[in-house]
């Protein structure tokens, strides 16, 4: 049985014996890594990049990463389609998720703010006070 | 052995199976694209609390220490250590999965054997992490750090660390154990009974997610 599942199995054509991709990938990682820990320290010296636009490239950076880990090390990449759509398609629902729960999170330091006991709250306007004064 | 592939070949007719890989291989994806959804569930309730908040404590304040510097403030160079000796192990799980590849069980052992000791590395730095946070009075229910802006900070901060980088820690803890359960089949010739060495491939496939988490957990806990 255990044979018979094993030998239906191709294997992957691509057996170059060197191990040359594998250092590539760590070297791309520890690369992206060390640009990483370099920006960070650049904007601790400097104040420059701004706070926002370094967050996007960490963002960004880990992504990298992260296919070169899927791809490379995980093998990922070297599957056929179908195995890689199964895996892929359901991690889609992630951009939902990282949306709505950071925007729900946003709007409660909002509320948090404006809401706060204390905080002077601005007259509601009375638009309708004129409309009404026209009927009578 | 016909084992080729052609256009017309199909895939779903029975005889062959459909993802090219073993049942073994196949349920391991699945597991870690579940657990995908625990880590990226932990992480973004992380993220949706600290947008949530007025202010956080900047993590360059916090993680600024190094095992042997005393009080020298070195932010980022200890998680770096870290971040390095995991992908370091993960290059040596490669390279033991490549070996399988070649059927050479010397060449599995060794590399195996260094990523039982990169695993192992890290788990000790994390130790160290924890304790020494510990003793700056940060443990689940308590955070002495204050946020940036001055004010004084919530527990979420800590209460998040320790949660989020201890389910790592318990990953790796388990990785370094299946490693080691894998070692001592290698040492004890199964895979060469068994023809193939797909084990450590499934193991792999495990220790690299490791690996992918603690990426993200970097960037979200130390560089963001």
């Amino acid at each position: 049985m255990e044979h018979t599942q094993s030998s239906e199995i191709i294997e992957p054509v691509h057996h170059d014996s060197s191990t040359k991709k594998i250092w590539r990938t760590f070297w791309i990682l520890l690369g992206i890594t060390v640009a990483e820990v370099g920006l960070a320290f650049l904007h601790l010296e400097t104040g420059f990049p701004n706070r926002m636009f370094l967050n996007g490239i960490f963002v960004i950076l880990t992504f990298f990463k992260a296919f070169y880990i899927v791809a490379e090390f995980m093998h990922l990449g070297h599957e056929i389609k179908n195995l890689v759509m199964t895996i892929l398609m359901p991690l889609l629902l992630f951009i939902w998720f990282i949306v709505a729960f950071l925007y729900e999170g946003h709007s409660w330091k909002n509320m948090r703010k404006d809401l706060a006991p204390g905080t002077k709250v601005e007259a509601p306007k009375a638009p309708a006070a004129e409309g009404h004064e026209k009927h009578y | 052995m016909d084992t080729a592939v052609t256009a017309k070949k199909k895939w779903w007719a029975g005889g062959y199976s459909p993802f090219n890989v073993n049942y073994g291989k196949l349920m391991m994806w699945y597991f870690l694209l579940s657990d995908a959804f625990t880590f990226g569930a932990l992480l973004i309730s992380y993220g949706t609390i600290r947008f949530s908040s007025p202010s956080w404590p900047d993590p360059n304040e916090v993680f600024k220490s190094f095992p042997g510097m005393g009080h020298a403030n070195l932010p980022l160079m200890f998680v770096s250590l870290m971040t390095f000796i995991l992908i370091m192990s993960s290059v040596t799980m490669v390279l033991a999965v490549h070996a399988g590849h070649h059927r050479d069980r010397k060449a599995v052992a060794k590399w195996l054997a260094w990523t039982i000791v990169g695993g192992i590395a890290f788990l000790s730095c994390q130790a160290w992490e924890w304790t020494h946070l510990y003793h700056e009075g940060a443990w689940w229910g308590r955070n002495p750090f204050a946020n940036v802006d001055g004010t004084v900070a919530s527990t979420n901060f800590t209460n998040f660390f320790f949660t989020i980088t201890g389910f790592h820690g318990l990953h790796v803890t388990s990785g370094v154990v299946l490693n080691i359960v894998i070692l001592i089949n290698v040492l004890k010739g199964t895979y060469d009974d068994r023809g193939h060495y797909e084990m450590v491939e499934k193991v792999g496939l495990y220790w690299h997610f490791v690996d992918l988490v603690w990426v993200f957990v970097f960037t979200c806990f130390y560089l963001l």
